[in-house]
């Protein structure tokens, strides 16, 4: 249901719903950036609408809210484990239509790829999703390509202009938060086109994947696994055991983000590892993006946010690459002809 | 009702130790529940970590680890083992399924501690020989030092055909020398169109095992392979493992060759 409120009302409502939810949402760190003179624009908690950034994308994905960077799973003493505690209060994420189709790529991931996660689950099981709409495409953001430009998987829409506040509301709680509000339509803003275009090749044969195209990534790439970092979709993960005295038989499991880009990410005992050239761990990654993740789950993995193009420091730009594979691919079967 | 934490170990007494070299010694675990050949356990060490162990042997109420001691993780369990009991989680992966080797001739080509997969396969053919056409194990071993279960050995030869085989022999030593590959020219096999061919160790021995068994006329079909892969969650969550759209951990280990020749890293 669809109302029109003011900033005062919302943050009311907010306040309230603060008593049982954390609001998490982009903010703008200044100069937190690579150099000192330049924001980050990323994940924090907020009290206030104004502390939201809504004019610009934001550096980093929503997702350490369901997948924190490091947490912990289990605390142990030498014969007993037990199960780290669930936050006392549940979460309320901003995020755009681009990052709402990544949730549904975490919860594929964490929920039905095998055992469903318990430490996802119970967070994700206590969150409500705010779409912040985009009235612009920004930067490298290529949602259109990938058909993620506009998602309905909202608690709500919400939208801030001056003093006025627009909200789409599928949640009962707001309906009934909003009854003074003023009813009205209220239809998500989304982009219709972006600058940048993918055309995704339908298949990759495996003949390509050792192919001298993937080589200028492996001179280029330096491994530093912030494509992955900053990406919704990535969620891959290391264990880490930690305790609190050397010689104490007390401490904690926890699982860090992992990066395929990174080295170590497939080393085995022996020092056997594979990729250990970065152009393969390019293609590892591009075809997981784009190709394999599909073939076992039936949507992309990629969801267009662009953000591994914003953050590479070596401008790698993965929407290039695909769209070079595209070009590849379509060759290589013209050959074969 | 709510899951199980998949993450959570559960304690397993150690009943036994079997030592069978300086560096490897199998662990007979309590366990009840269903488990098959070639699944893995994560061996989970508060304060070290985990690391993906093969069932290398199935009992009443136990299950066999025969770990390698190669790191942090394994080092550990080695010095302190006397502790008695060992966390674990699983069991994971696919497995062998013995039901698809019934009644067939079997041909088995095990490098080193590849052999522990698939050691209750073997454990299986020999106690139920009339179950297979005919079964023969071919194993190969860095040197006499680095042989795994000799009593089983004593065994098996009993009631299957055996060759076994090291690349480096030393004095005493007065078997069969050389790689396994070395012996598959000579090996008869009666039907070749369904004769079963099941073939695990180090990558490059899997490489060239499986293409003189091509060679030798094995259908393709009627080939399986397992395979080790970095592991940190045994579940479908960590990636780590994962080939193209196939995740080891889950799909496999155990593949049959027509899906296992696509699986490039
Ligand atoms: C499905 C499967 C079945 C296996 N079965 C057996 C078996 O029956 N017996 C046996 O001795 N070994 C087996 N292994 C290998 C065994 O898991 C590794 O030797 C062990 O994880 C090394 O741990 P570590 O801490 O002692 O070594 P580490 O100190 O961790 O280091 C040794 C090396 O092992 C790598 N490594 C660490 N964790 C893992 C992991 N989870 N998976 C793979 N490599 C890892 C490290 O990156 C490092 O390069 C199996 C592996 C897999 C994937
Ligand atoms: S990719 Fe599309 S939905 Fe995402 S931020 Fe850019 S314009 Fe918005
Ligand atoms: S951000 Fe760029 S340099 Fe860093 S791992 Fe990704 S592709 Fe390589
Ligand atoms: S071991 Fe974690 S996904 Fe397979």
């Amino acid at each position: 249901m669809g109302y029109q409120t003011t900033t005062e009302k919302m943050n009311a409502i907010f306040s309230d719903l603060s008593k049982d939810y954390l609001i998490y949402a982009p903010k703008r760190f200044v100069g937190d950036g690579t150099f000192t003179s330049i924001d980050t624009i990323r994940y924090g908690e907020i009290t206030d609408l104004a502390e939201i950034e809504f004019a610009e994308k934001s550096d980093y994905s929503f997702k350490e809210v369901l997948l924190p960077i490091s947490e912990t799973l289990f605390y142990f003493t030498e014969n007993e484990m037990k199960e780290a505690d669930a936050p006392k209060k549940g979460a309320i994420v901003f995020l755009r239509s681009c990052d709402l189709h990544g949730l549904k790529r975490m919860d594929t991931i964490y929920l039905e790829n095998g055992a469903v996660d318990t430490y996802y689950k119970r967070l994700r099981d206590h969150t409500k999703f705010i779409l912040m709409g985009c009235e612009n495409s920004f930067e490298n953001c290529f949602c259109v390509s990938m058909g993620t430009q506009q998602s309905k998987d909202y608690d709500a829409y919400l939208k801030v202009d001056g003093d006025t506040v627009l909200v789409d509301s599928r949640w009962d709680y707001l309906d009934t938060a909003l009854t003074d509000a003023t009813p009205a339509p209220v239809i998500a803003d989304s982009v219709t086109t972006n600058d940048t275009v993918v055309t995704i090749p339908e298949t990759v044969p495996q003949t390509l994947f050792d192919a001298p195209f993937w080589e200028e990534y492996g001179n280029r790439c330096i491994a530093c696994g912030r494509c992955n970092f900053v990406c919704p979709t990535c969620t891959c993960f290391t264990m880490q055991d930690i305790f609190y005295t050397d010689n104490g038989k007390a401490g904690e499991r926890r699982r860090v983000w992992a990066s395929c880009h990174v080295d170590g990410y497939t080393d085995m005992a022996g020092g056997h590892a594979f990729r250990n050239d970065k152009g393969q761990r390019m293609r590892f990654k591009v075809l997981h993006k784009v190709n394999d993740y599909k073939r076992r789950f039936g949507t992309h993995m990629c969801i267009g946010c662009g953000r591994c193009d914003d953050v590479c420091p070596e401008y790698i730009s993965f929407a290039n690459c695909i769209n070079k594979l595209n070009t590849l691919v379509n060759d290589a079967a013209k050959e074969e002809n | 009702m709510t899951e199980l934490n998949p993450y959570i170990p559960f304690l397993s007494e150690i009943t036994e130790v079997i030592k069978h070299t300086e560096i490897e010694y199998t662990f007979r675990m309590t366990f009840n529940g269903d488990v098959k050949p070639g699944q893995f356990f994560e061996v989970s060490l508060p304060k070290f970590g985990e690391a993906p162990i093969s069932v290398s042997g199935i009992g009443d109420g136990t299950v066999d680890l025969t770990i390698r001691k190669v790191g942090k993780v394994t080092d550990e369990i080695f010095e302190n083992y006397v502790g008695d009991t060992l966390f674990l989680r699983g069991p994971y992966g696919n497995g062998f399924d013995i039901a698809n080797y019934k009644g067939k001739e079997i041909l088995l080509v095990a490098g080193g501690t590849g052999l522990s997969p698939v050691k209750g396969i073997v454990d299986y053919f020999s106690a139920h020989p009339e179950d297979c056409k005919g079964f023969t194990l071919l194993v190969g071993f860095k040197s006499p030092k680095d042989m795994l279960f000799k009593k089983d050995f004593e065994i098996w030869k009993k009631n299957i055909n055996v060759i076994m085989t090291v690349d480096y022999p030393d004095e005493e030593y007065d078997g069969n020398c050389g790689l396994v590959t070395q012996y598959i020219p000579e090996l008869m096999i009666k039907g070749l169109t369904d004769a079963v061919g099941i073939v695990v160790g180090p990558p490059i021995m899997m490489k060239c095992t499986i293409s003189d068994l091509l060679a030798k006329g094995f259908k393709e079909e009627n080939l399986w392979i397992s395979q080790e892969r970095k592991m940190c969650c045994g579940i479908g969550k960590c990636g780590h493992c994962k080939i193209d759209d196939t995740y080891i951990c889950l799909d496999g280990p155990v593949f049959n060759y027509t899906k296992g020749k696509f699986l490039k890293d």
